[in-house]
């Protein structure tokens, strides 16, 4: 008998290590491809670049050499335009959430900033083109800027909102005892005092918006040349790299890699900015 | 006094203004779809949902092979990815130690950030060559028999998409599914220590305290899934074919938007293309919806009690 309870024990304690390992294990599966994907974009991508890369254009088809300085330029422009449309609907969105959101239209919206980042950037890029490159009867980066925008909005206004939730309360009751309206509390001493934050957000906004590829395919469809008129097809990272990458010139491939190296180093260091700027303050009011 | 008063109505319906608009934009964005796939709604009608031709020579578009497609690249994303998210959220919430939890979260975010089209390219140049001469050979020597591993080893195919799915879906749900089990009160895991289950035992129990929020974290996986369209136009193959097999090409919805919508010649072409568009944007809305009321009213039920 006792022997039998003995064998349940260990039994037991053996399905428990087991079950441990296969977690730590799934840990290890999930982190892998990081690691490989970056030092794999590190290794391929940093014998392209050189400073040809940033300054100079595009070569014509079939010569090696030659940059990418049209797209830096290109999606430089493109996320100008796309802050442009997507910021101050997502700021003020997320002062209201913050300020006066705690109703059940306030509930809604934010039902709907989560539902509206779940919405394929290529449908996105759909829409975009049947509001702007239908009316304007040509691709534009305009078209693209507006889809990017549209992108931003739910991480934007999300953070924006988490960050002024932040702000102490006492600051805005010292405030409203001076006799400062609300709107000006909110405008003067709340949002500044929040505006760290905030602007990190609107980073991580920015970083995810570089990324996109998808809906930039049929906006701002891509330039081999320089061109800044937003009137007309602009020439982008991501798109460059798309073209690259199914080229079939070795160059050209290397110079994806390129690019991919750039965005994922960008991106990485607005990733890291935004968790060190938001260390303790934002982990810490989530749990 | 009489000024600020205005001056605070002014402001609110400002932001209520820009928060409606937010709001709103879903339902402009549905709508204006509606309006462009309008000609080939009334066209095809249901049949669009069952063709499995789509040739544009002839103007004629069935959207079944790439319904298809996405369904079947999703769906074997989630059964690779779902149990390794569940394995990290188990890691993350329950075994891991405070200083160790952080970063490992902060690692498994950092997958999230990395672009599609830089997830396309590491596809193209290394995941498709070792599937094509390591993977695909084996399975075929060892499973051909099946129809699921039947096939020439391309490399590109439904294969290669659903794994580089699994990985880009991973990060959401093993955050979402931390955050789920993480809601779980104590309580329950001192209840179950306290009669002497071992750490595996008390975590089955919070499992199942956790199912409805982690079947919602998984749709939100599968919603991310199915919307994904650099990566998989990069390695599916491209081809509107219905196979049973893993190893041939296929096509996906959000693929086949992002191939030919630039190129699209006849009013009907983009009408259709607008219009699978639309199924995906229903189909994501859907799955959206569904799942985050589940994680919200699941999350809830445990921060008030």
């Amino acid at each position: 008998m006792k022997n039998r309870d003995f064998k349940k024990h260990h039994w037991r304690k053996s399905i428990n290590t087991i079950m441990t390992s296969l977690s730590i294990l799934s840990v290890l599966i999930a982190v892998i491809p990081l690691f490989l994907i970056f030092f794999y974009t590190l290794a391929q991508g940093i014998s392209a670049l050189n400073i040809d890369f940033f300054l100079h254009m595009p070569k014509p088809v079939g010569e090696n050499g030659g940059g990418m300085a049209n797209a830096l330029m290109g999606t430089a422009i493109l996320i100008g335009l796309g802050c442009l449309f997507g910021l101050p609907i997502s700021i003020f969105a997320g002062i209201y959430l913050a300020e006066y959101g705690n109703n059940a239209f306030g509930q809604t919206v934010r039902f709907f900033t989560d539902v509206l980042s779940g919405i394929p950037s290529i449908v996105v890029g759909v829409v975009a083109y049947i509001l702007v490159v239908v009316p304007m009867k040509q691709f534009s980066a305009l078209a693209g800027g507006v889809a990017l925008g549209i992108l931003m909005i739910p991480t934007a206004t999300r953070t924006t909102e988490e960050m002024i939730k932040l702000v102490p309360h006492s600051y805005r009751e010292a405030a409203l005892a001076i006799g400062i309206p609300q709107w000006k509390a909110t405008l003067r001493i709340i949002l500044p005092t929040a505006l760290k934050g905030i602007t990190t957000g609107v980073l991580l906004a920015i970083a995810r918006a570089a990324g996109e590829t998808a809906p930039l395919l049929f906006t701002a469809l891509g330039n081999r040349f320089w061109s800044t008129d937003i009137g007309h097809p602009m020439a982008s990272l991501t798109v460059f790299i798309y073209d690259y990458a199914k080229a079939p010139f070795d160059d050209w491939n290397r110079q994806a890699w390129g690019a991919a190296f750039v965005l994922i180093v960008l991106i990485f260091i607005v990733n890291i900015t935004f968790r060190f700027v938001t260390r303790g303050r934002y982990g810490d009011h989530q749990n | 006094m009489k000024i600020s008063i205005t001056g605070d109505k002014v402001f609110k319906s400002t932001t209520i203004l820009f928060a409606f608009f937010v709001f709103a934009l879903v339902f402009l964005m549905a709508y204006e779809m509606v309006r462009g796939s309008e000609l080939s709604l009334k066209q095809f009608g249901w049949k669009f949902l069952t063709g499995t031709v789509w040739d544009p020579v002839a103007d004629e578009y069935g959207a079944l092979p790439f319904i298809f497609g996405t369904l079947a690249s999703s769906l074997l994303a989630l059964v690779i990815a779902l149990p390794l998210s569940i394995g990290v959220a188990v890691f993350l919430s329950e075994l891991a130690p405070r200083w160790l939890e952080r970063p490992v979260s902060f690692l498994v975010e950092l997958l999230a950030a990395i672009p599609s089209i830089v997830y396309g390219l590491w596809g193209i140049f290394v995941l498709v060559p070792w599937l094509r001469n390591t993977v695909e050979p084996d399975l075929i020597k060892s499973f051909g028999y099946l129809p699921l591993f039947k096939g020439v080893p391309y490399g590109f195919g439904m294969l290669a998409a659903g794994i580089i799915l699994a990985i880009m879906i991973l990060p959401i749900i093993s955050s979402i599914s931390r955050d789920v089990l993480q809601a779980i009160p104590k309580s329950q895991r001192e209840a179950a220590l306290a009669l002497g289950a071992t750490k595996w035992e008390t975590t089955k129990i919070v499992l199942g305290d956790g199912k409805s929020g982690l079947l919602g974290a998984t749709l939100l996986g599968l919603g991310r899934a199915v919307g994904e369209t650099m990566a998989v136009t990069m390695v599916i193959g491209n081809r509107s074919e219905i196979s049973a097999s893993l190893l041939d090409p296929g096509h996906s919805m959000a693929s086949v938007i992002a191939n030919e919508f630039a190129e699209a010649t006849t009013d009907m072409y983009t009408s259709s293309l607008i219009e699978i568009a639309l199924i995906l944007f229903a189909l994501t809305i859907i799955l959206n919806v569904i799942a985050r009321l589940i994680v919200w009213s699941m999350t809830k039920k445990f921060k008030t009690t």
